[in-house]
């Protein structure tokens, strides 16, 4: 573990990473049985699910952290590796925060007994890495069934979560809402139609929306006789989802909804996304946006009386197919001013283009802001486009 | 044109065939008609509607093994739209599109599943899924070469004649070569086109879409200039493309 230490201070100087993955990997190479050891003692709480994985665990840290210190992969390293990084830099941490990724779960579920797993949803994404969603929430299931002392913090908006839940041994369901329904027509378990009347959907064969153990009306989340306000400071009705579960999940580990939701809302910046950056006269709001749900939920947060700069890259991490951009509907971007960059700028220019948008195109993000005024503007891009221009861009202001 | 100048595109069950954005291919068509001047109709044929049988194309795209099941029923039980599918409407199919046009799909198990017998097809599951870039020729007179992006576990054998030869990546798959000794991609008969392209594959490929229009409307379309439609082709086209640069999976072994 030492080792793994070592090499991740190695990695940060030379630069080549923040430092946790090479860490990990090293130490679970020296020893495979590291995760688990590292985690004995701890109260867990595992984050996993297609989208606001990163988001919805720096909410969890952030009302963990008001009980004691929290240990958490914080840059979305969501392996493995990521989880023994996280574990080993914060030894006397009571709680663990681990964001992990959906094909990962079982492996980190059954080496670190989560107290609680949070379940977010389950939607197409990365189609030529993961294969098909049903064959990711297959596995998210077979993940949970191997947990029975595990408590599953579960969308019941979610079909698909809904599914891949009914394997849990101890599921508290949550009403956190689902903003993009273009995976669960049909049902995930039989494949006939869904009949859906939001928020109740039930199918047939006797997959149906289970009664919400918490529940929001507006920013207010209702479980019981209790009633929490989630005044948070990231925007849209995502984050307000993502919020009602992590409360879910700090009481399930003995933290108060109320203390919790206030340390929630002091929270402005999540690893960069909604951070505001000065450059030059320009002001921009950076927002991560990486498939047709992560979309469905950026397009009304994006101010409409702003420019928007729109960053496509397709690398490995965000799916080498930019078929995805058609699940889109730009045709509802309200911008009155739009750049197409990325390496994948052609793709999304034409995409635009067939949405009937008047738009520029330049590849290079950092001089496509050249082509946009002074003022506030919206920047979308997804994961690698996001990251490559964050590093390019002055530190974000105010505070984290 | 049959009858009214408004061109109809059918777009059948996007909500159970819509994994792969090949919805997109609607969007591309009725766009590309009305900037000429044609005005378009996208019907969108969901599976809790009646599906008119009078369109002058139907769009199918890529889904999941249980959709595709649904799929063949759904479009059995409504006799019109069977009706014309077998006898004479025009049809854009991908993926799992293509699949069930075949006489059968089987499935991993090894059960066949019958399709809807409208291409001389056969669907096998191959041994592993081929994903990835691909570019092939394409036998319509000036419509290739062809950019895709392919993502299926599916090898379709043809008893009919392809699309195209593949230049690079996997294609129907079957190893069925032309009389070039080249290896073919997707299905093309008098009135259909199938094939495993998405992208979707008339926002890579233009000049198919304006095939369509043509075959459909009896003129020829006048040439569109669209932004970013060139440096798009170059992307998944160009030397480099082809060398392996954007990521074509390896041949599959024979």
């Amino acid at each position: 573990m030492r080792a793994g230490l070592v090499a991740s201070r190695v990695s940060r100087r030379v630069g080549v990473g923040a430092g946790s993955i090479i860490g990990g990997r090293v130490t679970l190479l020296l020893d495979p049985g590291a995760l688990s050891g590292l985690a004995v003692g701890r109260r867990i709480v595992v984050v996993s699910g297609t989208n606001e994985k990163t988001t919805t665990s720096h909410l969890l840290a952030a009302a963990l952290r008001t009980s004691g210190p929290v240990a958490h992969n914080a840059t979305g390293s969501n392996m493995a590796d990521g989880a023994v990084a996280a574990l080993a830099a914060a030894g006397d941490a009571e709680y663990a925060v681990l964001e992990v990724d959906e094909w990962h779960l079982a492996a980190v579920a059954r080496a670190v007994q989560p107290a609680v797993v949070v379940l977010l949803n389950l939607t197409r994404d990365q189609l030529d890495r993961g294969t098909e969603v049903r064959a990711v929430a297959a596995t998210v299931g077979a993940a949970l069934a191997g947990v029975p002392r595990t408590v599953v913090v579960a969308n019941a908006d979610d079909p698909m979560v809904v599914w891949a839940a009914g394997n849990a041994a101890r599921v508290c369901w949550v009403a956190a809402g689902a903003g993009w329904l273009g995976d669960t027509a049909t049902c995930p378990r039989c494949g006939n139609m869904l009949h859906t009347d939001r928020p109740a959907w039930s199918c047939g064969c006797g997959l149906t929306r289970p009664e919400p153990d918490w529940w929001l009306d507006g920013d207010l989340l209702c479980t019981g006789r209790q009633v929490t306000r989630l005044a948070l400071r990231l925007p849209g009705r995502c984050n307000i989802g993502n919020a009602a579960q992590a409360v879910a999940a700090a009481a399930a580990v003995g933290v108060q909804p109320e203390q919790a939701a206030a340390a929630m809302g002091e929270l402005a910046t999540v690893a960069g996304r909604f951070a505001v950056i000065h450059r030059g006269r320009q002001e921009l709001r950076m927002l991560l946006a990486k498939n047709p749900a992560g979309w469905a939920e950026t397009l009304p947060v994006i101010d409409p009386a702003r420019p928007v700069l729109i960053v496509i890259n397709a690398r490995e991490a965000d799916g080498r197919d930019t078929s995805w951009l058609w699940d889109v509907p730009f045709d509802k971007l309200p911008c009155p001013i739009i750049v197409a960059s990325g390496e994948r700028a052609a793709d999304l220019g034409v995409r635009l283009s067939y949405a009937g948008l008047d738009h520029r195109t330049e590849p290079d993000p950092v001089a496509a802001l050249a082509l946009l005024p002074p003022g506030s503007i919206d920047v979308v891009a997804n994961y690698t486009a996001f990251h490559q221009l964050l590093r390019r861009l002055p530190v974000p202001a105010g505070p984290r | 044109m049959t009858g009214a100048s408004t061109i109809r595109i059918g777009l059948l069950l996007p909500d159970v065939l819509g994994t792969y954005a090949d919805t997109g291919n609607a969007a591309v068509l009725a766009a590309r008609a009305r900037w000429r001047g044609i005005p378009t109709e996208i019907l969108t044929i969901t599976a809790d509607t009646t599906p008119p049988a009078g369109c002058d194309v139907y769009l199918l795209g890529g889904g999941e093994d249980t959709a595709q099941l649904f799929a063949v029923d759904w479009l059995r039980r409504h006799r019109d739209l069977h009706h014309a599918l077998v006898t004479g409407a025009r049809v854009l199919a991908i993926c799992a599109g293509l699949q069930i046009l075949g006489h059968t799909m089987r499935d991993r198990p090894g059960h066949d599943h019958p399709g809807l017998g409208v291409l001389d097809v056969t669907t096998a599951p191959g041994r592993r899924r081929a994903v990835g870039e691909i570019t092939t020729t394409c036998v319509i007179p000036g419509v290739g070469p062809l950019t895709g992006f392919e993502n299926h576990h599916g090898i379709t054998t043809l008893g009919t004649a392809p699309l195209g030869t593949v230049l690079a990546g996997t294609g129907t798959g079957n190893g069925t070569r032309d009389h070039s000794g080249r290896r073919t991609e997707g299905v093309l008969t008098d009135r259909v086109i199938g094939t495993y392209l998405h992208g979707p594959v008339l926002a890579r490929n233009p000049a198919m879409a304006d095939h369509l229009l043509t075959a459909i409307t009896g003129t020829e379309m006048t040439p569109l200039e669209l932004p970013d439609q060139a440096a798009l082709r170059r992307t998944y086209l160009s030397p480099r493309a082809a060398r392996g640069g954007i990521h074509h999976r390896r041949r599959m072994p024979q």
